[in-house]
């Protein structure tokens, strides 16, 4: 790709031929410069994000720009957070992103540890069942879980926005992945031992799992953490909105919009899933690569 | 498979199931049928009355020139978004995969807004393509002395959308490319390199024909993000503006269902969408299975 620029490079080198070496630096230089750039591009909105969520509606409206840390940093934070409820919206966000992320966990590893270690009637039914859940995202059919979740009596609820996730095809597969990876000779040996199906899962292959554990984790988290339809749709009391959605009400203020609250709420918004995935992010690219492979 | 089904029982698989089963049927099946039958009817403001129409609300939606639009809008927006971050993801992947310095710190640094949301992607946009304040604006006023009006112009409008969208997606596709690079083959590159091939041959003509399924699994699941994360993108955006030049399939569902409340119509139309993303999760699937020599 980058073919014509180590020669120009190294025509200014003295000898009659480039040697490899100084080819090869030149080229690797290029690489370096290409990918700061783009690291730049990728960076430049969040970085800008938080410089401007610093500085007074004067600052920002200041011409020319100012790109330093302004005068407003505290109290921009503590408007959004507790002027326009930000801190409500965190901890409804929090509550139903764990209370997901631990249900799912628990259900997707059992129905995994059904799958895998037991012979049973219609297994293969059963299979393609949940496998077919993988073309049905909770999108395509907001209109009528609106209205059975409607019907439950579930409107402006954390069941709304917990129940309908707490399984799925995803999460399932993963931990069948995982258990299809561990010898066969370790169940075998465990039920020679005597142990039955549940102490095998509890003291075996739990502690086998925790990778898989903190992948399913981290999508998990972030997923539901990020989720905006479907709560616009279903809360219509701010008292259990989440983040996401509160966001919105920053924007869409009576006065002229100051922008320094709402980057401050915006950084304030997606600080916990961008925390969750950079602690985890091994983790997750391992479960990545496992989520592609059924 | 089953050599790992060491244990027998009659009711215990069926306990640990129990629950994957009855939230799946419940809360995916049966909303997925009760959307089909929806789309059947016409209901009368606030769900007052139901009426049997047959499959009017799917002739509406392909007669009317308004769901043309956008069912073109919503195909230019894809298009646009699966082959940008396709192409820039395999792009800095390529690059990141070099055997550099610093090669896990360019991965995470690529990689992080895929734990962003499209609504904060959005809100953030929004600052700084704004006409008053907006930073992008400034800064092309000062070096090309232009200040387009991103959210009132169609075209525009789309560019910013389709832009944000790959800024956000990148990364998604700079994780599997990246995992997908150093799997392969290494004898057949070195065999390459033997021969003589330039690095640009040994691309096209070894590393992306080897990269196919991952190709053919990306385009799925990029397709898929730019039918449904849009909505957040253009609620906070475009609002589908100016005069439905971003309206989006996804986000007139939301607007029929839930702003207009003709239910009928926004659920035939996520019939629509759903028979799309059966046929590309059919694509996925059958591509799953001739992927087990690939060794990923």
């Amino acid at each position: 790709m980058a073919q014509p620029q180590p020669q120009t490079e190294s025509s200014r080198l003295p000898g009659p031929r480039p040697t490899v070496r100084s080819r090869k630096a030149a080229s690797h230089l290029l690489v370096h410069l290409l990918l700061l750039a783009a690291v730049f591009v990728v960076a430049a909105p969040l970085l800008i994000a938080f410089i401007f969520s610093t500085q007074t509606p004067a600052q920002i409206f200041s011409y020319p720009p100012k790109f330093t840390i302004g005068s407003a940093l505290v109290e921009n934070y503590k408007t959004a957070w507790y002027e326009y409820n930000l801190g409500m919206y965190m901890k409804n966000s929090f509550i139903i992103a764990i209370a997901v992320t631990v249900g799912k966990t628990i259900v997707s590893f059992m129905a995994a540890l059904a799958l895998v270690y037991f012979r049973f009637p219609l297994k293969g039914a059963i299979f393609i069942f949940i496998l077919l859940t993988l073309m049905m995202p909770t999108e395509i059919m907001i209109v009528a879980l609106f209205e059975l979740v409607t019907k439950l009596g579930w409107s402006n609820s954390y069941a709304a926005l917990i129940v309908p996730f707490l399984a799925s095809a995803t999460g399932t597969f993963l931990f069948r992945q995982q258990f299809l990876q561990i010898p066969t000779s370790l169940v075998d040996a465990a039920k020679i031992d005597g142990a039955g199906p549940l102490r095998f899962a509890w003291s075996i292959l739990l502690p086998m799992s925790f990778n898989v554990i903190a992948a399913m984790a981290v999508i998990q988290f972030v997923y539901m953490w990020n989720q905006y339809l479907w709560p616009l749709i279903v809360i219509r009391e701010n008292t259990r909105q989440v983040v996401q959605v509160g966001l919105k009400g920053l924007t869409s203020g009576q006065d002229a919009t100051n922008w320094g609250i709402v980057m401050a709420g915006t950084i304030i918004a997606l600080l916990p899933a961008l925390v969750v995935f950079l602690l985890l992010q091994e983790q997750f690219s391992r479960g990545f690569a496992m989520s592609e492979e059924k | 498979m089953d050599t790992h089904a060491a244990y027998k029982s009659r009711w215990l698989p069926w306990v640990l199931l129990a629950p994957t089963f009855v939230i799946l049927l419940v809360f995916l099946y049966y909303p997925t049928f009760e959307t089909f039958v929806l789309s059947l009817y016409r209901v009368a403001f606030l769900g007052l009355s139901k009426q049997f129409v047959g499959l009017e609300n799917y002739k509406e939606i392909f007669t009317d020139s308004k769901y043309r639009q956008i069912f073109w809008n919503t195909a230019v927006f894809s298009f646009f978004v699966v082959l940008l971050s396709m192409a820039v993801g395999l792009g800095l992947s390529v690059l990141a995969n070099q055997k550099i310095r610093g090669r896990g710190f360019y991965r995470l640094m690529l990689i992080w807004p895929y734990a962003l949301s499209p609504a904060v992607a959005g809100v953030i946009f929004l600052f700084l393509f704004n006409e008053q304040s907006g930073i992008v604006n400034y800064l092309l006023s000062v070096t090309l002395g232009i200040s387009p009006n991103w959210l009132t112009n169609p075209v525009l409008a789309m560019a910013l959308l389709i832009f944000v969208a790959v800024w956000k997606n990148v990364g998604y596709n700079v994780v599997f490319y990246i995992a997908g690079l150093q799997n392969l083959p290494g004898e057949v590159l070195e065999a390459a390199l033997i021969d003589g091939a330039t690095p640009w041959q040994r691309f096209w003509k070894i590393t992306f024909p080897l990269l196919g399924p991952m190709t053919i699994f990306l385009l799925i699941m990029n397709t898929i993000y730019a039918f449904f994360d849009a909505f957040a993108f253009v609620d906070l955006l475009t609002k589908g503006g100016p005069s439905n030049a971003t309206n989006l399939l996804i986000y007139n569902i939301y607007r029929d269902g839930f702003e207009y409340y003709k239910t009928g119509l926004a659920a035939a139309q996520s019939v629509i969408l759903f028979v799309a993303v059966v046929v590309l999760t059919i694509i996925q699937l059958r591509f799953g299975e001739s992927r087990a020599h690939y060794g990923g």
